[in-house]
């Protein structure tokens, strides 16, 4: 059933530039992936390490910004700039990720703030190779096996693909037992310690990962932007990812990517009538975080649950959200 | 040779500034465990409404003094109607503190515009002092003198009084000291109150020094975490030698190397992360 409802999600997804109608809708179906593919790879921090970061916009940045200068002032092409771009970001968020786990908790959501906004000041202060605040515009999108990303649908395909293959591997290694050993770390660090796990190994890893895809999704970004400037990596779009993992449900699968389409809708019909966006942000936050703490999809659950729908859900676990989500998905 | 001097007296002015801002963030901190991530917000907030007296006549002194009221009055409230409501969930408040620094910092950008702004510094502080055939300015001598008598009255109010030692006890052990009857409740939306009315006033003391801009709440911010990563958290004594070597490390890597400052930035932090994870002063861990 539940197979059945993910198949059926794919296929509608795939099928999106067909029955959403207009270049507009496919392209706003894009950003919500992109957007998704953040907050799926935060998410790794956030919900299943137990470790709030506040910093993520950061690897959007280090991976858009290395892409794109090695493009527009070395004339690389885009999967070389591409490959050192992922490196960079992996890079960086090893050392990241040796810094702030030195502190665990609030401490460490301070730390993490701080780098963010250190990699911030770079790309705005240091304007000889960041362009300071104008970034770097005319970029390119890349054209993998000759297929042209400029057009609307053949990126939404390629972003889609890109977003099934990073979300998989993350079910799949969320579900492995080294993803046990990550929730483990989460709920009862000193016990785990006790089994023997290093606790700290376990952080920097899922740290670094996270960091990677983060910057997955920083290529994304730009390849979608084509174009990046220090706005991108503000702390207002740190909190913006952080919130689609809270307002869908930390430490699920599926919560992230609603979180990521919820914020993404409100953002663009927002934009509309008004250009207060950080404020309705800001109030954002403090609705979700008084009012559905463990967000909108472990909520959900949880009101099912007290209707008797399924007596094993509403735990923080994989199997136990998925299918209301799935069912969300195929709306 | 004059530069040197006069980029220290720089230094120092900004290291009393932050630490007008990281001494209230620290107190929160310590009392609460809550990381104020509004503290920057409030700092702006701050610093736009000693504008807006200024810009009406008043002077620096009255202009001081209502920022510091307004904005711990807008701290209090928020302690009462949000973070009261999420006690116990620490990390809950400092998201909502987050949201709250999105609503301040957009709410500044509505009402006073994008443009930066200047703020001059009073008349009566406003020339030069002669030292050593240097001239330092007045206004920046001012601020290091200030933020010490700052320092002063803080400390005195932590150690010598009855309030102090409430605080001071709950900081330690919160349990205890709830259970021999110190009113937890009131100290914390008192501290709240404080803590931000430091901002505030840090934020008008700074505008003649750094101007009032959007994104100045953002550019305070993270200062303010690293002041008080290193000098650690909860801890007076932390904020202000911390503070002060922010400030030098700030203000000559802005100098010297304009590029690379925010880099520089980075390495008192990693230093005493890897040596002493708890900051230099630090008593409590997050």
């Amino acid at each position: 059933m539940r197979r059945r409802l993910l198949i059926l999600t794919i296929v509608l997804l795939a099928l999106l530039p067909w029955w959403v109608g207009g270049v507009y809708y496919t392209n706003l179906a894009s950003q919500m992936l992109i957007a998704a593919l953040f907050a799926v790879s935060l998410n790794l921090l956030v919900g299943y390490a137990g470790l709030t970061s506040l910093g993520h916009a950061g690897y959007l940045g280090i991976s858009a910004y290395i892409s794109a200068w090695l493009m527009t002032h070395l004339g690389w092409g885009h999967l070389a700039s591409a490959g050192v771009a992922l490196a960079g970001a992996a890079v960086m968020a090893g050392l990241f990720g040796v810094i702030a786990l030195r502190a665990s908790g609030i401490s460490f959501l301070m730390i993490t703030l701080a780098l963010g906004q250190i990699v911030w000041g770079i790309a705005y202060r240091w304007a000889d190779v960041t362009g300071g605040d104008n970034g770097i515009s005319g970029l390119t999108r890349p054209q993998p096996l000759g297929f042209d990303l400029g057009n609307e649908r053949s990126f939404y395909w390629f972003t889609l693909l890109v977003f099934l293959s990073v979300w998989t591997l993350v079910a799949i290694w969320m579900r492995s037992p080294f993803g046990a050993s990550i929730r483990g770390t989460r709920d009862q660090p000193r016990r785990m310690s006790a089994l023997g796990y290093n606790v700290w190994m376990i952080r920097w890893l899922t740290f670094t990962v996270s960091g990677t895809l983060g910057g997955v999704a920083g290529l994304m970004y730009v390849y979608y932007q084509q174009f990046i400037s220090p706005h991108s990596l503000s702390l207002a779009n740190s909190a913006e990812m952080l919130l689609m993992v809270i307002a869908g449900g930390a430490g699920t699968l599926t919560g992230p990517v609603v979180g990521a389409v919820l914020v993404v809708l409100l953002k663009n019909v927002a934009s509309a009538y008004i250009d207060r966006w950080v404020m309705l942000l800001g109030f954002v936050f403090i609705l979700i975080v008084v009012f559905v703490p463990d967000g909108l999809v472990v909520g959900l659950t949880r009101l099912m649950q007290r209707f008797g729908a399924r007596r094993d859900v509403g735990e923080r676990s994989v199997n136990a959200v998925r299918p209301v989500v799935s069912k969300k998905g195929g709306l | 040779m004059s530069f040197w001097f006069i980029q220290s007296l720089n230094s120092l002015a900004f290291g009393g500034v932050l630490f007008t801002l990281a001494a209230g963030f620290s107190l929160i901190f310590g009392l609460m465990r809550i990381a104020n991530l509004s503290h920057g917000a409030y700092f702006m907030f701050g610093a736009y409404l000693g504008l807006s007296m200024v810009d009406h006549g008043y002077g620096f002194g009255s202009a001081v003094l209502v920022a510091a009221v307004g904005v711990g009055l807008l701290g209090g409230v928020v302690e009462r109607v949000i973070l009261r409501r999420l006690s116990g969930n620490t990390l809950s408040q400092v998201l909502a503190t987050l949201g709250v620094a999105f609503v301040i910092a957009d709410g500044s950008l509505w009402i006073w515009g994008g443009d930066p702004r200047s703020v001059p510094a009073p008349a009566w502080l406003s020339g030069g002092v002669q030292f050593f055939g240097l001239t330092f300015p007045l206004y920046r001598l001012a601020v290091v003198g200030f933020s010490c008598v700052l320092a002063l009255t803080l400390w005195l109010l932590l150690e010598r009084t009855r309030l102090g030692v409430m605080i001071r006890a709950s900081v330690d052990d919160r349990q205890m000291a709830q259970g021999v009857g110190v009113p937890a409740s009131t100290l914390f939306t008192l501290v709240f109150c404080l803590g931000t009315a430091l901002a505030g006033m840090g934020g008008v003391l700074a505008a003649p020094i750094l101007s009032v801009y959007p994104g100045l709440d953002a550019d305070m911010l993270p200062l303010a975490l690293l002041v008080v990563i290193l000098g650690g958290l909860g801890s007076l004594m932390g904020a202000f030698v911390g503070s002060f070597i922010i400030g030098f490390v700030y203000s000559f890597g802005q100098v010297l190397f304009p590029n690379l400052a925010y880099i520089i930035l980075f390495l008192p932090m990693v230093i005493v992360l890897a040596l002493r994870p708890r900051g230099l002063f630090g008593r409590i861990t997050a």
